[in-house]
């Protein structure tokens, strides 16, 4: 067990397991990391874009101010770009044409219109606002509600209504929910939010004449795949196009599409042969970044008399914005809401049907817990509904539903294979760490200052790596295959570790090393990591989806195990014995007569290969090696997160008494970076949860713009959290490692609402909406008084949970 | 998000500030903090010809006492007061509120007299002044005038403040150990700013006696009979009744959850004035 105190000393180096200190941290706590805007240039122009103040309108006219000529370009300049467009053989998916300036139309406030340049971002600034922008409002959808509709207004004219996509489901449903004895309605909403990096969208590009080739700087998680789209969409040879992914700021999903000011940006360094830079700036992020979250449900649940689920229906909508980004669509979001809603549980009856309608709001991206979030939030209220139904303690009636580990693996409704773990391990765990019994002991007696305490529970499974097979069943643009990474050893036996990934707080510097480590036992200051470079690393989609340690993991584990004979080859050469005779251990051939490091070895390869046998391996000492895991339907890692509230119902604070977390992740490759990730996470899901919204007027004008406005956790808003590991090898992966990248962030605002509802349980009022603003939740209790009153007068049925 | 051209001038001398503004009417803009005219230069919503850096004049920058009262210059900063840098600013109550204010980064670069020019309803000075019935200086070319704190603010963002004036002091009564006080706000989290506001001060020797809310659409609002029937009968007449009263007499366009939480912090804050913990 540990806990934000850390427990145990960090150490310098490694192998798998080990708590190895961060070796990132030293550059960017000493404020020496290499962001895209710390580069310089000579001539380096700073990109400016004028960005649509409707939210739906037609362009009438552009005007470019005369007195800076060639310093503004709209769409029309651009005949060298296409389009970006990300297809879908998902069914009834609609792609949307998403230009990389507006052409024709606004579709959401903040959408660039023309882009404008000069030596700094005021003077681009400057040019921007004597641009003339001639715009005819049309009318605008600030609900997905409202735009699902109607169908004589629309956010793509060719379209024949506002749907993105329309998926249904049904695994025996009626069958299996007709005799329920139970049924229980339920309705959660999740606002819309931005993901809010720290270093938002950055991007700069300039020509290489030495190389003939594009040089793209940007802050991206899938750098190769920039490369790929980038070349499709200027009509370039992949040759002609690098992408360097420097230090990346955060970008939890964020970075893992092509940001139409990268083809922007690249268009211009291609066109102009100079260097152009882009950096997004907070208004411009909180404005035509806010695309995320956004889910509405209404779910029926159908249960026995002890709250055995038997059958879920659900009606999901998703607030899709105004364009699906390359190369996951929105169809990601709506595809995971419906195959990731049975969660955790036992069941096997189940009818879903999700739409994704588009709105004048920036296009929805895969934000940390993809859908997952949302479906968490909207099965685990459920879950205690079903318990509030029966009279039942909710983390009891939650564990009887949960997938038994005797089961594993399982295959649940949807199909979903869950590889290995534990659920009701972790839910028990989280129990007693929480010490239930003293909570509720507490709660019957009272607080002094007359706050109401609540305790809550969400487990909740996370899909992580989830390979090909998941992503050409949505027949997206690119799917994931093999992870590749090289693997090279140095003259002085020490090892470059090149992958094709990204790590921008993750810590794959150090845990890719601890796996080298692990395999080949070389000290970690000896290995260097180099990621984030299409001319240095071998291909990969990158990094997204909590994959990379379980991919380029894999992959390097794998590439350094391919040398492991090579070595040995050489050793017993020098050491004179035959290869049966020898053995690699923690970095040296030892054989009888003595041992060979890998600086002797290294030392040989390169410098002194008389020493070596005449019939050496010619692939020397380095290779490149793919992995992908046996069954890459996904590495289910899971948790339970438990909380303690305590509730003002004078002011609507709530105060986070206690927060457990027991997760699994498999085989952990540094404890330390689980925990880190984890924490992360849980504060953005607290976010989620209680502060982040992004508001529209009805003219889905953003009234958030600012971080004035839009609030985010800070350190004072996030409890002590207990932190709880289980280690259930998945047998798919390398080490059994899966996944943990996103967890943190799925379970907060179903943990929190529960615990909210449980204390305010004697009032009888109920909070489905995030984030839970006091407002909210002291319109709850006036809610609940009113209905009580009404009730008293007419003996009313109970409105939310119904026993038949 | 950058700021249009402007020219930037650093005032050594009050009456150096005072004829810059003066000099170049509506296009001149003094700045000390940078806190609240930064963002609004950046985001272009304030578009200054001239800026005149005021925060490092002599005559804004000491604290001395000015006959019975206390004169703090007025660019001062949060964190100067938060501190108690200034021995005669060492009480409770300023650094209280002090303290309280956004976060460090803002405090170490916020004014005291910056926060009242810029009058968001919701800043703490406007409500904390008010309450402590300081006076503010208000000096221009042609001299200097005295306006009482609860009169200063007009509306959310308007002063009193005319053309080509600064805020040059803030004067403090001398607070004594018969001061009782309380301040409470609701805040969604660390160093936002207020969703409701309470400050009540009574002094017996000096007949101080005010409640006052804030974070309101406007000004602070003064809960004048409630105060007075305190500074009568004790902190007992403050019944949940007398509160709401007083709260919705301030704030009559309000819906009851608004009152509601308002009530909390006129509650809240009297129990921080009179309760057991007390000053």
């Amino acid at each position: 067990m540990s806990s934000t105190e850390p427990t145990e000393a960090p150490i310098e180096s490694g192998g798998v397991g080990a708590r190895v200190r961060r070796r990132e941290d030293e550059r960017h706590l000493h404020g020496k990391g290499r962001f895209v805007a710390d580069y310089t240039f000579p001539d380096l122009q700073e990109v400016a874009f004028l960005r649509s103040p409707l939210a739906h309108a037609r362009i009438e006219h552009i005007g470019k101010p005369e007195r800076f000529p060639g310093q503004v370009i709209v769409r029309e300049d651009m005949h060298t770009a296409t389009d970006i467009v990300a297809d879908s053989s998902l069914p009834t998916y609609k792609p949307s044409a998403h230009p990389p300036l507006a052409s024709g139309k606004v579709r959401f406030v903040g959408e660039p219109v023309a882009m404008c340049f000069a030596s700094s971002r005021a003077e681009a600034e400057d040019i921007a606002e004597e641009v003339e922008l001639d715009l005819h409002e049309l009318p605008a959808f600030a609900s997905a509600f409202a735009a699902r509709e109607r169908t004589d207004v629309r956010v793509h004219d060719h379209w024949t209504d506002n749907l993105f996509l329309d998926l249904k489901a049904d695994v025996n449903f009626d069958e299996r929910a007709k005799d329920a004895p139970v049924v229980v309605k339920q309705k959660v909403d999740l606002a819309r939010q931005c993901m809010v990096p720290m270093e938002g969208k950055a991007v700069l590009a300039y020509w290489d004449h030495t190389q003939a080739q594009l040089v793209v700087i940007t802050s991206t998680q899938v750098p190769h795949m920039i490369r790929t789209v980038l070349s499709q969409c200027l009509g370039i040879d992949h040759a002609q196009v690098r992408v360097i992914s420097p230090d990346v700021g955060g970008a939890f999903g964020y970075k893992c599409v092509l940001q139409q000011e990268e083809l922007c940006i690249a268009w211009l360094a291609l066109t102009y042969k100079r260097p152009f830079r882009f950096i997004e700036d907070r208004r411009e992020h909180l404005i035509a970044g806010a695309n995320t979250r956004q889910h509405h449900y209404e779910l029926t649940a159908y249960a026995d008399k002890n709250g055995r689920l038997l059958a879920l229906d659900c009606d999901l909508l998703i607030d899709g914005g105004a364009y699906s980004a390359w190369p996951f669509t929105i169809g990601l979001e709506t595809g995971q809401a419906l195959g990731n809603l049975p969660g955790p549980y036992d069941f096997s009856g189940y009818r879903c049907h999700t739409q994704c309608a588009a709105t004048n709001k920036p296009g929805f991206l895969p934000y940390r817990g993809v859908a997952r979030t949302g479906v968490c939030f909207a099965i685990e209220l459920t879950m205690d509904a079903i318990a509030r139904a029966v009279g039942r303690e909710a983390w009891e009636v939650r564990y009887d539903n949960l997938v038994r580990g005797a089961d594993m693996p399982y295959t649940n409704v949807v199909k979903k294979h869950y590889d290995s773990g534990d659920f009701q391990e972790s839910l028990k765990r989280a129990a007693a760490q929480l010490d239930v019994a003293k909570w509720r002991r507490r709660q019957k007696e009272g607080e002094p200052d007359g706050r109401l305490i609540g305790i809550g529970f969400a487990t909740f499974t996370e899909q992580s790596a989830h390979g090909t097979a998941v992503f050409a069943s949505w027949g997206l643009p690119v799917v994931p295959g093999y992870d590749l990474a090289t693997v090279r050893i140095t003259a002085d036996g020490g090892l470059e570790v090149r992958a094709g990934i990204h790590s921008h707080g993750q810590g794959m510097e150090t845990t890719l090393a601890q796996i080298a480590n692990e395999v080949l036992g070389v000290s970690i200051q000896k290995i260097k990591v180099v990621h984030g470079d299409t001319a240095l690393t071998p291909f990969s989609t990158g990094t997204y989806a909590s994959r990379s340690i379980v991919m380029a993991g894999g992959a390097v584990a794998a590439t350094c195990r391919e040398l492991v004979p090579r070595l040995i080859k050489i050793g017993a050469h020098i050491l004179g014995e035959t290869e049966d005779a020898v053995r690699f251990e923690a970095g040296e051939v030892v054989g009888a007569t003595g041992r060979v490091s890998l600086a002797d070895i290294g030392h040989a390869w390169y410098l002194r290969p008389e020493r070596l046998p005449k019939d050496v391996d010619l692939t020397g000492l380095e290779a490149t090696h793919g992995f992908k895991p046996k069954v890459d339907t996904g590495a289910f890692s899971y948790a339970t997160h438990a909380a303690a509230v305590a509730i003002d119902t004078r002011t609507g604070h709530v105060e986070i008494l206690e927060y457990v977390i027991v997760e699994d992740c498999g085989r952990m490759i540094n404890p330390m970076v689980v925990e880190g990730q984890t924490i992360g996470g849980t504060a953005q899901g607290i976010g989620t949860a209680f502060y982040e919204e992004t508001l529209y007027d009805e003219n889905a004008q953003p009234l958030t713009s600012t971080l004035a406005d839009y609030m985010l956790p800070g350190p004072t808003e996030l409890p002590p959290l207990t932190i709880i590991h289980m280690e259930t090898l998945s047998p798919y992966t390398e080490f059994g490692a899966k996944g943990v990248g996103e967890g943190g962030a799925i379970a907060p605002p179903a943990a929190l609402f529960n615990a909210v509802n449980d204390a305010l349980s004697p009032l009888g009022a109920l909070v489905s909406e995030t984030p839970l603003t006091p407002r909210r939740l002291l319109a709850a209790i006036e809610a609940a008084k009113a209905a009580a009153r009404e009730k008293a007068e007419a003996a009313a049925e109970p409105v939310h949970e119904v026993i038949r | 998000m950058k700021a249009a051209a402007f020219d930037y001038v650093r005032a050594a001398t009050l009456p150096q500030a005072l004829s810059e503004l003066g000099a170049s009417a509506g296009g001149v803009k003094p700045i000390a903090g940078s806190q609240s005219m930064g963002p609004m230069l950046n985001l272009r919503l304030a578009r200054p010809s001239k800026v005149i850096d005021v925060s490092r004049v002599d005559e804004l920058r000491s604290v001395t006492v000015s006959g019975d009262l206390i004169r703090v210059g007025a660019a001062i900063t949060h964190a100067e007061i938060e501190d108690g840098k200034y021995e005669l600013l060492r009480n409770d109550f300023m650094q209280y509120v002090a303290s309280g204010i956004a976060y460090r980064a803002i405090r170490n670069r916020g004014t005291i007299g910056g926060s009242l020019a810029h009058a968001d309803p919701a800043a703490d000075w406007p409500l904390a002044l008010a309450t402590l019935d300081a006076r503010i200086e208000l000096a221009k070319a042609s001299g200097t005038r005295r306006v009482r704190a609860s009169e200063f603010m007009l509306g959310a963002f308007t002063t009193l403040l005319e053309e080509g004036e600064i805020i040059s002091a803030v004067l403090l009564p001398k607070m004594g150990l018969t001061l009782r006080w309380g301040y409470y706000k609701l805040c969604r989290k660390t160093g936002e700013f207020a969703h409701a506001s309470a400050a009540a001060a009574f002094d017996a020797q000096t007949g101080l006696a005010r409640v006052m809310l804030g974070a309101l659409d406007g000004p602070p609002a003064a809960l004048e009979a409630l105060a007075q029937s305190i500074a009568q009968h004790g902190p007992s007449a403050a019944t949940p009744e007398a509160i709401a009263a007083g709260v919705a007499n301030a704030m009559p366009n309000a819906d009851a959850i608004d009152r509601s939480m308002h009530e909390a912090t006129v509650e809240r804050c009297l129990a921080q004035a009179f309760g057991s913990s007390g000053h």
